[in-house]
């Protein structure tokens, strides 16, 4: 016979008011295997908790059911109480009577609400009875670290890893690592130059003997789960020898054909071996194969004739490498919505209509004007420019319903960083609203307006056309309900931010999940902003949705802590809630594997002593379960059952109703 | 009404003639319509005070100088008082009738206003009065 304890609490008036406690805790001593039962104000109170140690061990209990809130609320708790009395965590259960009973349960006479906590407690106490003592998993946790994405909040977090003294490998598929932020000409609030303070991290990043590097490489395959992760890596052929390679840059000098600059958004041409820009982290240039004449028709190779050391190697192949993790940090960044699938403010069609990127590259000293903000048609200074926002962003029918909470920021820095270099230009903002929410943001934007002169006019744009040389833009101004027209040299779209393509495939290799606009989701969107679902896996950056440069780098930051905490012991420690298989009667049907949404069922032989297979059988990976019981619902010969939860005890408890 | 907008527009003679009568920069004002919500006489206005300071900063002197509203302000700086970023639309509406009054067009003398008007109009308003309505 057990001898369980039923401990019921008041909760001050919470659940007194509407139970009567007192009626619920004798009921339940006439339950058989029952030997104490009490009420108390407050269980969760450290006197509540002392009442309850003294009990399980002068009353010698093997079980203790905590009538009160919500399981979510304080069993763990309870279960630490009990354990540290020196019973078995797992044998203490609680009764949800506040939540599931007392605050949906108006009646003051306090009947309806007695006779559920009485249902509900004697199914608890049969439960209880089942109960198996269980033991905690400790899973052993690879100490190294993956980041996929080189851009500020992939550097950031590399960086914090890296300097808690944790090995940390860091994946980029374009040849140098700085993302998106290597882009920008400057930043706001404070305008410093984006490169100056990105390149100093990028070196930092490059030179620490914690982080390794792969660049021009791309994830392939993710296996494993928390503290135990196989990645394999696509290493892309650079064509160059990265041993042998010095960065001189002769053979960039050298080679004599051209194709479309990415990094300057398609503002000019680069050579076909390149380096992205001159601070590129590593300063390796890479071949640009479908553009290159040698590789494509075995003519020119003028860059291996020039190349001193001999680092040309046009017969190099994609390589994979497998690099065994124990936590993986996603910050793969965001892309532009592409300006072409707005035909009314005709880019593509007028040459001088650009993308905001494109505008950050004409101002950047380091850009393909050197800093001069010229049209791109006729390399004339433009002296009126009108900054179209919220295009695409806030806008179901053609874009997408999210705001994406950095443009009106970097316009307003725009509009300064244009009236700073053409001095008589005068420059016109479309907005619907400012959303300027930041430190020292809205200060920030006010003085666009009121110190560098920009024009804010309320409105969206409805057409954009050339008329005499002229860009002409219709819009209105709601403000004083008129609609106007002006006549600009030049129109900078504030595109919306998206995911970046591909960010769908990856989130499929890593088993984590994803919104409808394929930004990564959060654990929790308030209290685990930088988790996913997934144990181990962390996001950092854009990839999780809009946001600026400082809000990326706490994110970063956020995601080295959470990986430093998880590498802090030897061992991991969690829950034994996951699915168990009776090997007796599995006959490895594979139900359960294939229904398993975490991979989680493993495929295990009994062997004979000669080593041949008898029998294949069902194995539960108890890093990976994360206790969901899809595998118990699909198993046809019932031979799977999820710890805590089986059947025998719902059962139990079923008839104890 | 369609609005051309211009560089020349928005820093025409006439708006800066206007900023420096006032005093008040008119780039200042951030359209929160404080001013028209406490003026104690906009609805009779064509354009409340917070309208005409965005026709001012949209260059737009036709539309302002033909409304009624700088003839219906009483002056009494509730609209200052009221400005989150320290804006006077009095200021601004004073400064229109300025610049009409100084056109010199339409003068009106006080002994040519028949008699029973003065004897039935209130002290305060024929000193508003002959503060605005006459050059």
């Amino acid at each position: 016979m057990s001898r369980i304890g039923v401990f019921v609490c008041q909760c001050g008036n919470n659940i007194a008011s509407t139970v009567d406690t007192k009626k619920v805790a004798e009921e339940m001593s006439k339950m058989p295997g029952v030997v104490y039962t009490c009420d108390y104000k407050f269980m969760c109170s450290a006197p509540g908790q002392e009442n309850l140690r003294e009990i399980v061990k002068a009353q010698k209990l093997d079980g203790v059911v905590v009538s009160a809130c919500s399981p979510h609320m304080h069993e763990k708790t309870f279960r630490k109480a009990c354990e540290s009395a020196g019973l078995n965590p797992y044998k203490c259960e609680i009764s949800n009577i506040r939540e599931q009973c007392s605050w949906v349960h108006h009646d003051k006479t306090k009947k309806v609400g007695t006779i559920k906590s009485i249902d509900l407690t004697r199914m608890t106490i049969e439960r209880l009875k089942k109960n198996r003592p269980l033991k905690n998993i400790n899973i052993p946790v690879k100490k190294r670290a993956l980041v996929i994405g080189g851009g500020i909040a992939g550097i950031q977090a590399a960086l914090d890893i890296a300097d808690g003294g944790i090995e940390v490998i860091l994946v980029e598929k374009e040849p140098s690592i700085g993302g998106n932020m290597a882009r920008l000409s400057e930043t706001f609030p404070t305008m410093d130059c984006s490169q100056c303070i990105l390149t100093p991290k990028m070196v930092e990043a490059e030179l620490h003997d914690n982080i390794t590097i792969y660049t021009w490489s791309e994830i392939e395959k993710v296996d494993g789960y928390i503290g135990n992760f196989t990645v394999q890596i696509r290493k892309k052929a650079k064509y160059v020898d990265e041993q042998l390679c010095t960065g001189c840059g002769e053979c960039i000098e050298k080679c004599p054909f051209k194709a479309d600059n990415e990094f300057e958004m398609k503002l000019n041409k680069r050579k076909v071996i390149y380096t992205p820009f001159p601070q590129a982290v590593p300063n390796i240039p890479v071949i640009d194969a479908p553009h290159c004449v040698k590789i494509q028709k075995d003519k020119c190779g003028a860059c291996a004739i020039i190349c001193g050391p001999n680092a040309i190697d046009f017969k190099q192949k994609d390589q994979i490498i497998t690099e065994e993790v124990g936590a993986i940090i996603v910050a793969t960044g965001y892309q532009l919505m592409p300006n072409e699938r707005f035909g009314e403010y005709g880019y593509g069609k007028i040459k001088d209509v650009i993308s905001g990127l494109q505008f950050e590259r004409l101002a950047s000293s380091s850009g393909p004007t050197g800093g001069e903000i010229i049209r791109p048609s006729d390399g004339n200074v433009p002296k009126s420019v009108v900054f179209i926002q919220c295009v695409g962003s806030r806008d179901e029918k053609k874009g997408v319903a999210y705001c994406s909470k950095v443009c009106c920021m970097y316009t307003a820095k725009h509009t300064m960083l244009y009236k700073h270099k053409v001095h008589d230009g005068q420059s016109y903002v479309f907005y619907m609203d400012i959303r300027s929410a930041g430190k020292r943001y809205e200060e920030f934007v006010r003085r666009a307006i009121e110190h560098d002169g920009a024009m804010y006019l309320r409105g969206r744009v409805s057409r954009v056309y050339e008329r005499n040389g002229k860009i002409v833009v219709q819009g209105a101004d709601t403000l004083s309900g008129n609609q106007v027209e002006i006549e600009a040299d030049m129109v900078v779209l504030a595109t919306a931010i998206l995911a970046r393509d591909g960010a769908d495939t990856l989130a499929q290799r890593l088993g984590i999940g994803y919104d409808k606009h394929k930004f990564y989701n959060e654990y929790h969107p308030k209290l685990r902003p930088v988790e996913t679902v997934t144990g181990g896996i962390y996001l950092a950056g854009t990839c999780a949705g809009p946001m600026d440069i400082p809000d990326s780098v706490s994110m970063g930051g956020a995601t080295a802590s959470k990986v430093l905490g998880l590498f802090s012991s030897d061992e991991m420690s969690r829950e034994p809630i996951t699915a168990i298989v009776n090997r007796a009667i599995c006959n490895a049907c594979w139900d359960c594997l294939n229904a398993c949404p975490y991979s989680a069922i493993e495929k295990e032989s009994e062997n004979d002593r000669h080593g041949n297979i008898l029998r294949w059988l069902a194995k539960v990976n108890d890093g990976l379960c994360q206790g969901c019981g899809i595998c118990v619902a699909a198993c046809r010969s019932k031979c799977i059952d999820l710890q805590g939860y089986t059947d025998e005890q719902v059962y139990a408890a079923i008839n104890a109703f | 009404m369609k609005i051309k907008i211009s560089k020349e527009n928005l820093q025409s003679e006439f708006v800066r003639k206007v900023e420096r009568i006032s005093g008040e920069t008119l780039s200042n004002c951030y359209q929160c319509g404080n001013c028209t919500g406490g003026c104690p006489v906009s609805y009779e206005m064509d354009y409340g005070p917070s309208q005409i300071i965005r026709l001012l900063q949209l260059g737009e002197e036709g539309l302002l100088m033909n409304a009624n509203s700088m003839w219906v302000c009483v002056g009494c700086l509730q609209c200052y008082s009221r400005c989150p970023k320290c804006v006077s639309a009095a200021n601004i509406l004073e400064a229109l009738r300025q610049l009409t009054l100084r056109k010199g067009t339409d003068h009106e003398n006080v002994s040519d206003l028949p008699f029973p008007f003065l004897k039935n109009a209130p002290q305060q308003a024929i000193v508003c009065g002959f503060r605005k309505f006459v050059s």
